[in-house]
C-alpha cells in the first residue's frame, strides 16, 4: 500500500513536470513549440507531377533527388521559413507517377510561389537524326519527335553559366547576347564524346521543351563549355544564365494541385479546435465523475495524464498538427476513457460478488483486459491502414489517432490501477461502497 | 426467457429498415464528390468593407467562362466560390474580376487536378476493403477458441455485416445531406468511415467477449442455457458499458461538431452518426444475427 501511494505521487509529479515542460515550450517559441500544419498556420501547398517518361529507369531516383535539391535551392532563395520539399510516388499502392510536393508556410500569394518554382528551366541537348535536318518541325510548326535523338546530356550536368556577347569573328553571333554554359566533369566528358563522334551533324538545344537552336557541330569540343544562342535580348540572356545557375530541372514538372490558406482562417480553426477540446473534456469529466464516482475521478486523472503525454509527444516527435489531426486528438480523448469504463463496470460486478476492494480492483482489471486489448487492436488496425494508404491530410489524422491508442492503453490501465489501489477504499463502510458504485445506485 | 430471446427476430427489423433506407438514399441521390476527390477549385474571399452579394459575385465571374461557378456566402461578407480546376492565369483573371466589387481579401484557395482526386478515391476504397478484411481476420483469430455452438469465423462475418451497416447509415445520411443541403464528400469523409470501422467494432467486441465468457462459464458449470438466452443475458450485462463507452466519444464529437473548426464540421457529423449506429447495431444487429445463425445450424443438425 505504502509503495503504491509513493508511486502514485511520483506519477503525479512527473505528469506535472511534463505539463510544465510543454507549457514552457510554447512561451519561448523555441524547439518545443507545437508544429502547426499549413491549414492551421496559413501557407501554400503545391503539388507537381514529375514527368519521368524520358528518364532511364536506372536514373530516375538520382534525377528526382536532383530535382528536389534544385527546388529546395529555389525555395530557399525566396526566403521562406521552414519550407518542405519532398518527392512522393502517386498511384493507389505507390507505383504511379512521381510527385513533387512543396509546402511554403506563410506564403499565401500562390501566383508568386508558382512563378518562383516554375521559372526554373529544363535544358536538353538532342542530336538531329541524319537526313531530317530540314524536317525539324511538321507543317503545323510543331516539333517532329522522330527528328531528334536523346543524348542524355541535360542541364543536370551544368556547373555554371554566364551571359556573354558573341565576338565579331563568330559571324552570325557577332555582338549578340548569348549564354555560355560550362559542364561539370561528367557533362564535359559526354559533350566531348557527342561532339567528337558527330562532327557535321546538328545538335539541337531545347529549353523547357522548346527548340532554341540546332547549330552544326564544327569540331569536337573537349573543353566542356558550349554557347547557347537564340535571338535573346541582353536581359533574357542574363535571366536564363541566372536560372541555369540556380539549377536546371533534371525532370520536367507541371503543377497538379494548389492549396493556400490565409493565416486568419488558420488561427480561427486553432481557436475553435482548442475550445472544442476543452469543452468536450470538461463535459466528459463531469459525466465520468457523476456516473462512476471514485473510479470516474481516477479515470479523469488518468485522462489528464493522457492529454499531457500526448501533447508532450506532439512537440517531441514532432507531430505536425492539422485540423484533421486536431479532430483525431479530440476523438481519441473520448476513446481513451473507454478502457476506464470497461474496468469500472467490471469492478462493480466483482464487488457485487462480495469481494473486497483490492481484490475487486485486481480482478476487474484482469477480466476487462481481453475486451480492452481486442478493441484497441481494432483501432490500431484502422490507424495503420489509414497511415499507410493516406495522403498527407489522412496521415496527420492517423498518426495522432494511432499514438492516442497506444498512450491511452498506458494511461488507462497502469495508471488508473495504481491510483485506485493506492486510494485503498474500504467497501465495508457506507461511503466506500457509495464511491465504488455507479449510475443511479446508492 | 428474457426479452431478447423472445423478440430477437423482430429486433432485426430496425437495423434492416435503416440499412435499406440508407441504401436507397445512396442509390437515388448518390454521394456528391467534393473538390479534393473529383478535382476542381475552391476560392474563399471576404470583402472587409461589406456591400457585396452572391449574385454580384456570380455576375462578376460570368464573363470568364469558367463553366459552372457556385457561390456560397460564409461568415460576415465572406464567399466560397467553387469552380472547375483553373490555371494560374485564370486565377489571376478571377482575382481581378472580384476586385471590381470592392477591396477583396483572399482567405483560402485550392485547386486540385482530376488525377490526384481520383487517386484519393481509389485509395479510399482499397483502405476500406483492407480494414474490413483485417478486422474479420482479427475477430476470427481473437475468438478462435470459441467453437460451440457458433464457430469463430462466424463471429467475424457477423462483425463485418454489422460494420457494413455502421458505415451504410452515415453514408446514407450524407447522400440525403448532399441532396437537400448540398453537402459534398471529401477525403475526410473517407477517413471518417474508416475510423467508424475501427471504433464502432468496440461495442460488438464487448458483447461478443461477454458471450465468449458466458459460454465458458456455462461449460464449467455444465449448464445448458439456450444460446438465445445466453446472448440476451450478455447484452443486458454489457448494456451500460456499451452505451457509456460510446457516450464518451459522442460527447467529444458533439463538442467538435458545435464549436470545432469549420474544416472538420461534416467529419464530426459523419463520425457521430456512425458512432450511434455502431452502438445500437452491436445489440440489435450483431447479437440477433448470431442467434439466428445458431438456430439455422441447430435446425439442420436435427
Amino acid at each position: 500500500m505504502f509503495k503504491l501511494r509513493y508511486f502514485s505521487v511520483l506519477i503525479l509529479i512527473v505528469a506535472g513536470a511534463i505539463g510544465f515542460f510543454v507549457w514552457n515550450g510554447q512561451s519561448t517559441q523555441g524547439r518545443f513549440a507545437f508544429k502547426l500544419g499549413l491549414d492551421l498556420s496559413g501557407g501554400s501547398h503545391l503539388e507537381y507531377a514529375a514527368d519521368t517518361s524520358n528518364t532511364p529507369a536506372s536514373q530516375i531516383n538520382d534525377s528526382l533527388s536532383a530535382l528536389q535539391m534544385v527546388i529546395e535551392r529555389r525555395v530557399n532563395a525566396f526566403g521562406v521559413g521552414e519550407p518542405v520539399v519532398q518527392v512522393e510516388r502517386g498511384g493507389v499502392v505507390g507505383t504511379g507517377d512521381y510527385r513533387l510536393i512543396v509546402e511554403l508556410p506563410g506564403v499565401t500569394d500562390v501566383n508568386k510561389a508558382v512563378a518562383m518554382i516554375g521559372q526554373t528551366p529544363t535544358l536538353e541537348f538532342k542530336l538531329v537524326t541524319l537526313g531530317m535536318e530540314s524536317k525539324l518541325t511538321d507543317e503545323q510548326g510543331s516539333l517532329n519527335p522522330a527528328a531528334f535523338q536523346d543524348t542524355g546530356l541535360t542541364g543536370k550536368y551544368l556547373s555554371s553559366s554566364q551571359l556573354q556577347f558573341g565576338n565579331g569573328s563568330a559571324g552570325a553571333l557577332a555582338s549578340q547576347p548569348v549564354v555560355q554554359v560550362n559542364f561539370n566533369s561528367q557533362g564535359a566528358q559526354m559533350f566531348s564524346d557527342i561532339t567528337t563522334k558527330n562532327v557535321g551533324r546538328e545538335l539541337a538545344i531545347f529549353l523547357d521543351g522548346k527548340l532554341l537552336s540546332a547549330p552544326v557541330i564544327q569540331t569536337a569540343i573537349t573543353n566542356g563549355s558550349a554557347i547557347i544562342s537564340g535571338k535573346f535580348t541582353a536581359t533574357e540572356a542574363k535571366d536564363l544564365a541566372t536560372n541555369l545557375n540556380l539549377g536546371a530541372l533534371p525532370v520536367p514538372i507541371t503543377l497538379a494541385s494548389t492549396q493556400t490558406i490565409g493565416a486568419a482562417l488558420g488561427t480561427e480553426a486553432v481557436h475553435a479546435g482548442v475550445l472544442a477540446a476543452i469543452i468536450g473534456f470538461l463535459i466528459l469529466s463531469a459525466f465520468m465523475i457523476l456516473w462512476y464516482r471514485l473510479p470516474g475521478l481516477v479515470a479523469v486523472a488518468a485522462l489528464l495524464l493522457y492529454v499531457v503525454l500526448m501533447l508532450a509527444l506532439f512537440v517531441l516527435i514532432p507531430v505536425v498538427l492539422t485540423a484533421a489531426g486536431l479532430a483525431g486528438f479530440i476523438l481519441s480523448v473520448g476513446l481513451a476513457v473507454d478502457a476506464n469504463i470497461l474496468i469500472a463496470e467490471r469492478m462493480k460486478e466483482e464487488l457485487a460478488e462480495g469481494k473486497n476492494a483490492t481484490i475487486a480492483i485486481r480482478d476487474g482489471f484482469a477480466r476487462a483486459w481481453a475486451a480492452i486489448r481486442d478493441s484497441n487492436i481494432a483501432h490500431i488496425i484502422a490507424a495503420v491502414i489509414l497511415f499507410w494508404i493516406g495522403t498527407s491530410v489522412i496521415k496527420g489524422f492517423a498518426l495522432v489517432f494511432g499514438l492516442g491508442v497506444i498512450v491511452s492503453l498506458l494511461s488507462a490501465i497502469t495508471v488508473s490501477r495504481t491510483f485506485l489501489l493506492a486510494l485503498g477504499v474500504n467497501v465495508e463502510k457506507t461511503l466506500g461502497r457509495f464511491l465504488m458504485r455507479s449510475g443511479f445506485n446508492r | 426467457m428474457n426479452i431478447f430471446a423472445k423478440y430477437y427476430k423482430q429486433i432485426l427489423i430496425l437495423p434492416a429498415a435503416l440499412s435499406l433506407a440508407a441504401l436507397a438514399a445512396l442509390l437515388v441521390w448518390g454521394l456528391k464528390p467534393g473538390m479534393d476527390l473529383a478535382g476542381g477549385s475552391l476560392l474563399q474571399v471576404s470583402y472587409p468593407s461589406g456591400a457585396s452579394t452572391v449574385q454580384a459575385v456570380q455576375a462578376a465571374l460570368q464573363p470568364l467562362s469558367l463553366g459552372e461557378v457556385r457561390v456560397q456566402a460564409t461568415g460576415e461578407n465572406g464567399y466560397i466560390i467553387r469552380m472547375r480546376d483553373i490555371s494560374v492565369t485564370e486565377k489571376a483573371a478571377v482575382e481581378t474580376a472580384l476586385g471590381t466589387l470592392g477591396e477583396v481579401q483572399e482567405q483560402q484557395y485550392s485547386s486540385i487536378g482530376p488525377t490526384i482526386g481520383g487517386e484519393i478515391l481509389r485509395k479510399g476504397y482499397l483502405a476500406i476493403a483492407l480494414v474490413v478484411l483485417c478486422i474479420i481476420l482479427f475477430i476470427a483469430f481473437a475468438f478462435r477458441h470459441v467453437s460451440e455452438p457458433v464457430s469463430s469465423w462466424k463471429y467475424g462475418v457477423i462483425a463485418v455485416v454489422t460494420l457494413v451497416h455502421d458505415i451504410l447509415v452515415p453514408a446514407g445520411i450524407f447522400a440525403a445531406l448532399g441532396h437537400f443541403a448540398g453537402a459534398e464528400v471529401d477525403s475526410l469523409f473517407i477517413v471518417a468511415l474508416l475510423t467508424i470501422l475501427g471504433v464502432s467494432i468496440n461495442d460488438t467486441i464487448v458483447v461478443f467477449d461477454r458471450i465468449r465468457e458466458n459460454l465458458r462459464k456455462n461449460a464449467e458449470k455444465r449448464e445448458r442455457m439456450m444460446f438465445a438466452e445466453l446472448v440476451g443475458t450478455s447484452i443486458r450485462q454489457t448494456l451500460a458499458r456499451s452505451i457509456n463507452t460510446s457516450l464518451t466519444v459522442i460527447i467529444m464529437l458533439l463538442a467538435l461538431y458545435f464549436v470545432g473548426p469549420a474544416a472538420t464540421h461534416y467529419f464530426a457529423l459523419t463520425l457521430l452518426v456512425g458512432m450511434v449506429a455502431g452502438t445500437y447495431s452491436s445489440m440489435l444487429l450483431a447479437a440477433p444475427l448470431l442467434v439466428l445463425w445458431e438456430k439455422r445450424v441447430a435446425a439442420r443438425r436435427r
